[in-house]
């Protein structure tokens, strides 16, 4: 195709398209590691954002910055689902697949609806491609592929022509394939370029070349979809009904910074975060790096137990104390923590699970830390725990782990996902003015001498003094502690006493935080109990299945220790409760052993992906 | 001003009578109030070992924290609540041994306190094995056939990962230790204080007359401490053992870096939502 018909199309020339109205669409973006994959998808979403549709995202990337160059390791992909309706999952099959290459091809082709389009960058479906990515003949020249809708463009051809005069090198030129492609997509679901053009400005405004090669790409790739025949049909879902509000794009892990910065606020504290790199935590550390205005002190500490043992030496100092990490951190910070738990000192501890045991799948998503932080440490050990259940809802629950930190002296577990962290939806901005506070009293010097260990009747909760106030001198540790006065105690009746002091203050944030909703009838034959990121799944499938006549209910934990104090309640209104997780049955062993008269049974999933809505269903009605 | 007695503490020490930890806790006492530093003012943390039961023996704030962490939690301690003074203390095995990560960075990062170890060359708490500064062929309860394993030298460590401080003394000679402990204080900077502090129990070789007889005091002999190539000389000599300020240079802190947030200690921050923070946090969001 030359030049003029690309960019300067004339009116008589184009093909009569017609337009169609659709409720929701699945996308997926698949190719090299290093085609700018998740750029572009971050991309879609934005404008998916700016556009009012609701959406959820599920980027899914390898672990190594740039596997080689074509293999099927190398994969990365970014799926999203976007409707005129509420929805919260990221869709389980795409509509239309843009396959970079032919190992994006064949890793993501099982994903993809019967009648699906895939567009496929035909540049690269050579014989060593196709070899590398394990295809014995060419799928675009055999029957292969006869259950799909196959758009053969050679992007990479394309691409180069619509660059040809810009002064770039021949690499520079095959990066930018991502905007031609992001820019036929554009076209196809009725898209607006605008805020691409500007973050294309913007992030590239040093090199003006690169700016002009990219604007370019995009906006030839929305006019070759425009032009071609093969794309007879354009979308359009019309904006969700979300509710009035300022609506941004947000991570799990961006709504997370967020969140522990106003927590901090309401609580009228500075915080002290310690972190060492990791995935997929490691995100949170650069967003409040950048934070510093807003009274956030972030230390990238030499490992995990310094992190977190530098959050506790400032927690004892006066501020909040906040550490990150994903399993293989939070196994080296057991032992702080539980230092934390002898001090009786607020500390939150976030971990971002992902794929293990050991390494596992560092960029895959996973929900097994769970009685890992229940009773991964020694001695009796309890603490809060609480998990986001979308991305968005991070910040919520950052807002409520900053709460019971510090209102009961104790560390809180705040138990993200890999998934929630990288994923992304709508996120409507809160009021702050309607937040409520978190109060925090620290004590000053009265008469009698000072009683470190002289709990709040209500909570239970220790007083936290802060040293350098002059007459409340003291000393706390690891050692066992004498009640009031925390001294150094091997009292027997003391240790009993202490210990169960300690549980019973956990137990008491139970009448602290919100019952549990159902979301469905408070009685009947089948609940499905689910906790954290397995929430936008098992509420559309239960969505899905209420259309076909089967009524299940749903409830979601938000709060895993203590659970909400009318959970055995609800667990007792079903004859049976099933718990679909991705680990190999985790809570459901905590409800088995809290509650043994449920009858529970799991569905059970550990591939580093999420749940499909379809899994969910095909469980339920195989024991419905 | 402060006193010695306004440091004593009522909890009398659980060491074993003739200990060295005890200099070090009578140097400590009478070297506060010469630096005019009141209780409330001090800040001390140790790890798990016979030494670090010493924040239990004296007036001061403390935090007996976990086996080779007393660093993580003194640095975190200082950035948060920086115009206290910090000291962390503890043993050999705790410093140079299970925590010794934290003891190379620590020392890079230069936050201002002081680290003071009480190197008996044992370990005492668990009842007499081997530590990283035992000597080659010392016969301990876990090496009763000889330490295979060379000592680690605390001084040339030090000097070789940016330690703007590195001291060496003998906890029975006070006077001294006094003195380099208040210069360690002063210090701007991460200072080490190695402390020969002898376990008169399971440690026969490194005794309190060992040290009297061997310690030779540099700074007397006309030594040049901002001479770092003599440092690594002194530390590393064999004919008799170097004590006093073996280098002490002082260069910008990691607080220094750090001005917008640490000029006033985080603790000390204005905070709260004003209308006009709520306008940036909005912002911010979007
Ligand atoms: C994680 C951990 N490992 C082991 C111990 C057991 N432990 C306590 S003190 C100690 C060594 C003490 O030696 P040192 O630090 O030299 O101090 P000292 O008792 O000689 O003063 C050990 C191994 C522990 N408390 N924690
Ligand atoms: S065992 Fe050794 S180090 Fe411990 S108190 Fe006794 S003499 Fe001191």
């Amino acid at each position: 195709m030359d030049r003029k018909s690309t960019f300067e199309t004339e009116a008589e020339e184009r093909v009569r398209k017609s337009k169609a109205l659709v409720s929701a669409i699945t996308v997926r973006f698949a190719g090299d590691s290093g085609d700018g994959i998740q750029l572009a998808g971050d991309q879609f979403a934005d404008t998916t954002a700016v556009m009012g549709n609701d959406f959820a995202t599920l980027p899914d990337f390898p672990a190594e910055i740039r596997a080689p160059v074509g293999t099927l390791p190398g994969v990365s992909s970014f799926q999203i689902q976007f409707s005129d309706s509420i929805i919260f999952s990221p869709g389980d099959l795409a509509d239309v697949l843009i396959a970079m290459n032919p190992a994006a091809l064949k890793v993501n082709l099982a994903q993809v609806k019967k009648k699906g389009l895939i567009v496929v960058n035909g540049s690269v479906f050579n014989e060593p491609n196709l070899k590398k990515a394990g295809w014995k003949t060419n799928p675009l020249e055999d029957a292969t592929l006869r259950d799909f809708q196959i758009l053969n463009v050679p992007l990479s051809a394309l691409t180069q022509t619509a660059l040809k005069d810009q002064p770039l090198k021949l690499s520079e030129v095959e990066r930018c394939k991502n905007f031609f492609a992001l820019g036929m997509v554009f076209w196809l679901y009725s898209r607006s370029r605008d805020h691409t053009v500007e973050w294309i400005k913007k992030k590239f405004a040093k090199r003006p070349e690169i700016v002009n090669a990219n604007l370019r790409a995009l906006e030839a790739g929305y006019n070759y979809a425009d032009m071609t025949e093969v794309m007879p049909v354009q979308y359009e879902v019309k904006q969700a009904a979300l509710e009035p509000g300022t609506y941004r794009k947000i991570t799990g892990n961006e709504a997370t910074a967020i969140g522990f910065i106003t927590g901090a606020r309401l609580a009228n504290k500075t915080m002290f975060y310690g972190s060492y790199p990791i995935t997929p935590a490691s995100n949170i550390l650069h967003d409040l790096a950048r934070h510093k205005n807003y009274n956030v002190k972030t230390f990238q500490a030499e490992d995990e137990i310094a992190a977190c043992g530098a959050a506790i030496g400032a927690s004892f100092g006066g501020e909040l104390g906040v550490t990150a990490t994903s399993g293989p951190g939070l196994c080296l910070k057991a032992e702080s923590v539980n230092l934390a738990v002898m001090a009786e000192l607020p500390l939150v501890v976030i971990d971002v699970q992902r794929a293990g045991p050991s390494t596992g799948m560092p960029t895959k998503t996973e929900q097994a830390d769970l009685l890992q932080v229940m009773f991964g440490r020694n001695g009796e050990s309890p603490i809060a725990v609480v998990a986001p259940k979308t991305p968005s809802d991070c910040f919520q629950m950052a807002l409520e782990a900053v709460r019971i930190a510090l209102k009961y002296m104790t560390p809180v577990v705040f138990l993200s996902e890999g998934n929630i962290a990288n994923a992304a939806e709508p996120w409507k901005l809160p009021e702050l003015d309607r937040l409520p506070k978190i109060e925090v009293n620290h004590p000053s010097a009265g008469k009698g001498p000072f009683l470190p260990y002289a709990r709040h009747p209500e909570t239970l909760a220790r007083p936290w003094e802060v040293p350098g106030t002059r007459g409340l001198e003291h000393r706390i540790g690891g050692l066992a502690k004498a009640d009031l006065t925390g001294n150094v105690s091997y009292d027997p009746e003391n240790n009993q006493r202490m210990v169960e002091f300690r549980a019973r203050k956990i137990a008491r944030i139970a009448n602290d935080i919100p019952e549990a909703t159902i979301d469905g009838p408070e009685s009947g034959r089948l609940l499905i109990l689910g906790w954290g990121g397995t929430y936008g799944v098992i509420y559309e499938a239960v969505r899905n299945l209420k259309r076909e006549g089967i009524t299940v209910s749903h409830v979601h934990l938000n709060y895993l220790n203590p659970f909400p104090k009318n959970l055995e309640k609800i667990l007792g209104q079903f004859e049976h409760v099933l718990i679909p997780e991705l680990n190999m049955g985790q809570l459901l062993f905590l409800i088995r052993a809290r509650y043994p008269k449920v009858n529970a049974s799991g569905l059970n999933k550990v591939q580093g992906q999420p749940f499909q809505t379809k899994e969910i269903e095909e469980k339920i009605k195989s024991i419905w | 001003m402060s006193e010695v007695r306004d440091f004593v503490h009522k909890v009398v020490p659980d060491w074993c009578p003739g200990c060295g930890d005890f200099g070090l806790l009578a140097g400590l006492k009478k070297a506060l109030p010469g630096v005019e530093l009141e209780p409330n003012e001090v800040m001390l943390v140790s790890g798990i070992g016979c030494s670090s039961n010493l924040p239990g023996f004296i007036n001061t704030y403390g935090m007996h924290t976990l086996h080779g962490r007393a660093l993580p939690v003194a640095q975190g301690f200082k950035l948060a609540n920086h115009k206290m003074t910090v000291i962390a203390v503890g043993g050999d095995g705790d410093g140079y041994g299970i925590g010794v990560g934290h003891l190379v960075h620590a020392m890079r990062r230069n936050i201002d306190m002081t680290y003071i170890v009480m190197n008996n060359a044992v370990y005492g708490l668990t009842t007499g094995q081997t530590s990283p500064t035992s000597g080659l062929r010392m016969k301990t309860k876990s090496t009763p056939f000889g330490n295979p394993e060379l000592p680690i030298n605390p001084l040339t460590l030090a000097l070789g990962s940016g330690c703007s401080f590195v001291a060496r003394v003998y906890t029975g000679h006070v006077t001294q230790l006094v003195d380099v402990v208040q210069k360690a204080i002063r210090h701007q900077g991460f200072a080490l204080v190695d402390a020969f502090s002898p376990c008169v129990t399971f440690n026969k070789i490194n005794t309190h007359d060992f040290f009297k007889t061997n310690v030779k005091d540099i700074n007397k002999l006309g030594y040049d401490s901002s001479d770092i190539h003599a440092a690594f000389r002194e530390a590393a000599r064999e004919d008799y053992i170097a004590t006093g300020i073996f280098y002490q240079k002082e260069r910008p802190c990691y607080e220094a870096t750090e001005e917008e947030t640490l000029h006033v200690p985080l603790i000390d921050h204005e905070l709260g939502l004003s209308e006009e923070d709520q306008a940036q946090l909005m912002a911010e969001f979007i």
